[in-house]
C-alpha cells in the first residue's frame, strides 16, 4: 500500500469509520460551503471615522507609523516627507499597481524604481488589498502589482491604503477575497503584516528588524 | 519512529541544567515574560475565553473528519498547480524531501523554523548528502550554530544569553572584522540579519513548517515575527511544506478564530507580525515567489493517536504556553526533556512519538499543578494525559517497585485535592527546610529514577499552587 492509501487507512481505521461515510461527508462538504465565522470580537465591528481611528490606533500598537492623507495625490509628498524626517535616502521601489502609478511621483525628488526587489533597496511602497481595524493588520495580496518581495527585502516598508478597504475583521477581508478569486480560490499569497519585523530572541529583549523592515510605515487614503 | 532522538544526551544536559547558574538566570526571562504578557492580551480581549472554545471545537470537528478534509485539500493544492507527498514516518519523510531537493539541484537550503522537521531531523540527513540546511530564524539559527535542539518551541534560544550568542558568532563568522563590537544585542541581531540576507538570497530551496493547512482552499499558513519565513519561501525557486497530518483547519475563517489565540498565547502579540497564507507555486505573471510547491505531510504515529485519550492533544497549535507557565519548566529548562518537544506538551506528545519506553520519565515531571490546561488555548488536558500515561506504565510495569507504590500514594492523595494540598504543604515545607541553601536535591525518596540524573529543584518552602495563588493576589493588589 502507498504511504498516502496507509495513512488515511489507518486514520478511517483509528476514527472507526465503517463502509459508506455520507453524513460524515454531508457535514464536511457542508462546512466548507458554509465556513461560519464563529466568534467575532466587539472590538472591530465599528464604522466610519471611529474604524479608521481604531485601525489607525492598532497600527501604532503593532509599532508602526501611520498617518494619514486626504486623496491619492497627496501620497508621494507624504512618503517624501517621511523618509526626509528619518533621514532616509529619496529612492523608492514599487511593483505595478495601477493605483500607484496613478500618483504623482514626478512632484517629489523621489528616485523610483520598478519591479521586485533583489535585497538591496532601502525603501519599498506597496497597497493593500486591506486593512482590518481590529488587529491594525495590513492584508497583501501577491502579483505583478505589489511583489511580496517588496513586503520583507527592503529596511523600511510603506503601505498605502484606501479608507474604504479598512475593514471591521479578518472575516470581511476573506469575504473580499472570495468575491476577487472566486469561492475556494486564493491569490497565490495573502501576506497579513501586523507590524514591523522583530525578534525577542536574545534574552527575550524585543528587537526590530530581524530579517524583514526595521520600519512599517502605512498611509491612509481617504477619498 | 525517527531515528533523532537523544536520549542518551538528555541525562547529561538535565544534570548540567541544574546546576548550570546561567540557565537558570536565563529560565527567569521565561518566567517574567511570557506570563505577564500573556494575561494583558487576554485581558484586552473580553471574547477571548469564547474563542478557546471555538479554537478547541474546531480542531474537534476536523480531527472527527481528518481523512474528508485532508483529501480536500490535497485536491485543492494539486488544483493549484503543487505536490503533496505523504510519509508514514520520519524516514519516508526526509527521503521525500531529500529527492525534491536533488531534483532542484539544491546546494544550500533555507529553512524557516519548523518543529516538524526537528523532530525528523532533516538537516542531518541533508547534511550527509552534501546539502547545506540554514536555520533562518535568530533563535534556530543559534542553536544550530552551537548544534543543540531547541530548548522551547517558539523560543528555541531562550537558554542561552547574548554573550554566547556573541562567542558563537565570533567562532562561525570569521570572515567578519574580528575586533567589531558585540556587546549589544542589536548588533548581534544586525549581524545575523546581514549574514543570513547572504544565504536567503543564495538558497535553492527553501523548506517551512506549516501552522495551519486549510482545506477550503489547499493554502499552508506560517506565522512569524522576524519575516524569515518569508524570506525562506518566496526567493528561492522551489518551496517545501512540512506539516504534520494534525495542521488541518476547515475554512479561512476557522484559521481566523484560531490566529486570534495562538499570539495571544504564546508572546501576548494581538497578532505574530507575518501570517502568510501560501496557495500553490507562482502564478503567471507573477514576478516573485517560488516556481515549484511541495508539501509533504507526515504522520508519524499521529494517525494512531485518533481515537484513544491522546487524541486530544492533536488539538495543540504549539504555542509555549504550557511550558511558560510550568514550574518543572522553569526549574529544568527544555534540553532536560531529552528530545525536540519539551515542557507539558512535550510529556504528553514524546512517549506517543518515540515510544513510552524511551521517554516514559517526562509524564512524572510535573506538579500536577494544572496551570498548563488552565493557560491552553485549546484546552487540552495535559495533567490528565500525563496521567494516563503514568497508569500505562504503571499498568505494563515499567516501573520500579517503589515507583509504583509512590504513584499508588500519590493517586490516593489526587482524588482528595484538598488533602493532597495540605500534604504537599507539609512536606514542601519540609522540603524547602532540609534542601535550604544548596537549593537542590541530589535524592529523595520515591524519586530516585528522577534524582539519578538531576537535582530535584528544592521547594522554596511552599507549593506552586500556594505561590501562585500568592503571587496572582499580589498582582491583583
Ligand atoms: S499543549 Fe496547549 S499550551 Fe501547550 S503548546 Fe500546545 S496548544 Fe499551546
Amino acid at each position: 500500500m502507498s504511504a498516502r492509501d496507509d495513512i488515511f487507512a489507518n486514520i478511517r481505521r483509528s476514527l472507526g469509520v465503517k463502509g459508506s461515510d455520507t453524513i460524515r461527508r454531508q457535514m464536511v462538504t457542508e462546512r466548507l460551503e458554509r465556513a461560519p465565522k464563529g466568534v467575532i470580537p466587539e472590538r472591530g465591528q465599528v464604522s466610519g471615522d471611529e474604524r479608521i481611528a481604531l485601525f489607525k490606533t492598532m497600527v501604532e500598537t503593532s509599532l508602526a507609523t501611520v498617518t494619514e492623507v486626504a486623496s491619492p495625490a497627496e501620497v508621494p509628498q507624504s512618503i517624501a516627507l517621511f523618509l526626509r524626517n528619518h533621514n532616509l535616502p529619496a529612492t523608492l521601489r514599487m511593483g505595478d499597481d495601477p493605483r500607484l502609478r496613478a500618483m504623482p511621483w514626478s512632484e517629489t525628488a523621489l528616485e523610483i524604481a520598478h519591479g521586485p526587489s533583489e535585497g538591496n533597496d532601502l525603501n519599498a511602497v506597496s497597497h493593500a488589498f486591506g486593512g482590518i481595524a481590529e488587529s491594525g493588520t495590513l492584508a497583501m495580496v501577491s502579483g505583478p502589482e505589489n511583489p511580496s518581495t517588496l513586503n520583507f527585502l527592503p529596511d523600511n516598508h510603506i503601505i498605502v491604503v484606501s479608507a474604504k478597504d479598512i475593514a471591521r475583521d479578518y472575516e470581511s477581508v476573506w469575504n473580499r477575497v472570495r468575491f476577487a478569486y472566486g469561492k475556494g480560490g486564493m491569490p497565490r499569497t495573502v501576506n497579513w503584516i501586523t507590524g514591523p519585523s522583530r525578534s525577542g530572541d536574545i534574552e527575550q529583549t524585543l528587537l526590530l528588524g530581524a530579517h524583514g523592515p526595521r520600519r512599517l510605515h502605512v498611509v491612509v487614503v481617504r477619498d | 519512529m525517527t531515528v533523532h532522538t537523544t536520549s542518551p544526551q538528555f541525562k547529561k544536559n538535565a544534570a548540567q541544567a541544574l546546576g548550570d547558574a546561567q540557565l537558570q538566570k536565563a529560565l527567569g526571562n521565561v518566567k517574567q515574560g511570557f506570563i505577564d504578557k500573556r494575561v494583558k492580551a487576554a485581558e484586552k480581549l473580553p471574547e477571548f475565553e469564547a474563542l478557546r472554545d471555538s479554537a478547541r471545537d474546531i480542531k474537534d470537528h476536523t480531527l472527527r473528519h481528518l481523512d474528508l478534509y485532508l483529501e480536500t485539500y490535497e485536491d485543492k493544492v494539486k488544483a493549484s498547480g503543487g505536490h503533496v507527498h505523504f510519509a508514514r514516518n520520519a524516514e519516508e519523510a526526509r527521503s521525500i524531501i531529500l529527492g525534491i531537493c536533488r531534483e532542484a539541484g539544491a546546494r544550500t537550503v533555507t529553512k524557516g523554523k519548523s518543529m516538524i522537521s526537528e523532530e525528523i531531523g532533516i538537516n542531518h540527513h541533508l547534511e550527509a548528502h552534501g546539502i547545506v540546511p540554514v536555520e533562518t530564524d535568530l533563535g534556530e539559527y543559534i542553536i544550530q550554530l552551537r548544534n543543540e535542539l531547541p530548548s522551547h518551541i517558539i523560543a528555541p534560544a531562550v537558554h542561552l544569553n547574548a554573550t554566547q550568542v556573541e562567542q558563537d558568532f565570533r567562532r562561525v563568522h570569521t570572515h567578519l572584522d574580528a575586533k567589531r563590537d558585540l556587546s549589544e544585542p542589536v548588533q548581534l541581531l544586525t549581524e545575523a540579519r546581514a549574514v543570513l540576507r547572504e544565504r536567503f538570497l543564495a538558497a535553492d530551496v527553501g523548506i517551512t513548517g506549516a501552522n495551519f493547512l486549510v482545506a477550503e482552499t489547499g493554502t499552508s499558513v506560517i506565522v512569524t515575527n522576524e519575516g524569515n519565513g518569508d524570506l525562506t519561501q518566496i526567493l528561492p525557486k522551489t518551496h517545501i511544506v512540512l506539516a504534520s497530518i494534525e495542521k488541518l483547519v476547515p475554512t479561512l475563517e476557522d484559521v481566523s478564530q484560531i490566529l486570534r489565540v495562538l499570539a495571544r498565547s504564546a508572546t501576548g502579540q494581538e497578532l505574530s507580525v507575518y501570517t502568510t497564507f501560501s496557495t500553490g507555486p507562482r502564478r503567471p505573471g507573477d514576478a516573485d515567489g517560488p516556481e515549484n510547491y511541495h508539501v509533504v505531510i507526515l504522520d508519524n504515529g499521529r494517525s494512531s493517536m485518533l481515537g484513544t485519550s491522546f487524541e486530544e492533544m492533536l488539538r495543540c497549535i504549539r504555542c509555549g504556553a504550557c511550558m511558560n507557565h510550568c514550574p518543572v519548566y522553569h526549574a529544568v529548562g527544555g534540553h532536560a526533556y531529552g528530545w525536540v518537544y519539551p515542557g507539558p506538551m512535550g510529556a504528553v506528545l514524546t512517549p506517543t512519538l518515540i515510544g513510552v519506553d524511551k521517554a516514559g520519565h517526562l509524564p512524572n515531571a510535573s506538579t500536577f499543578c494544572g496551570r498548563c490546561e488552565s493557560v491552553c488555548p485549546v484546552r487540552i488536558p495535559l495533567p490528565k494525559l500525563m496521567r494516563h500515561w503514568r497508569e500505562r506504565e504503571f499498568e505494563r510495569h515499567l516501573s520500579p517497585a517503589t515507583v509504583r507504590s509512590g504513584i499508588k500514594t500519590w493517586g490516593f492523595f489526587a482524588k482528595r485535592p484538598a488533602l493532597y494540598r495540605l500534604a504537599t504543604r507539609a512536606a514542601m515545607g519540609a522540603l524547602g527546610l532540609a534542601g535550604r541553601g544548596k537549593g537542590r536535591f541530589a535524592w529523595l525518596p520515591l524519586a530516585k529514577g528522577w534524582t539519578k540524573y538531576r537535582d530535584f529543584p528544592a521547594p522554596q518552602g511552599e507549593t506552586f499552587q500556594a505561590r501562585w495563588r500568592r503571587e496572582r493576589k499580589g498582582r491583583a493588589a
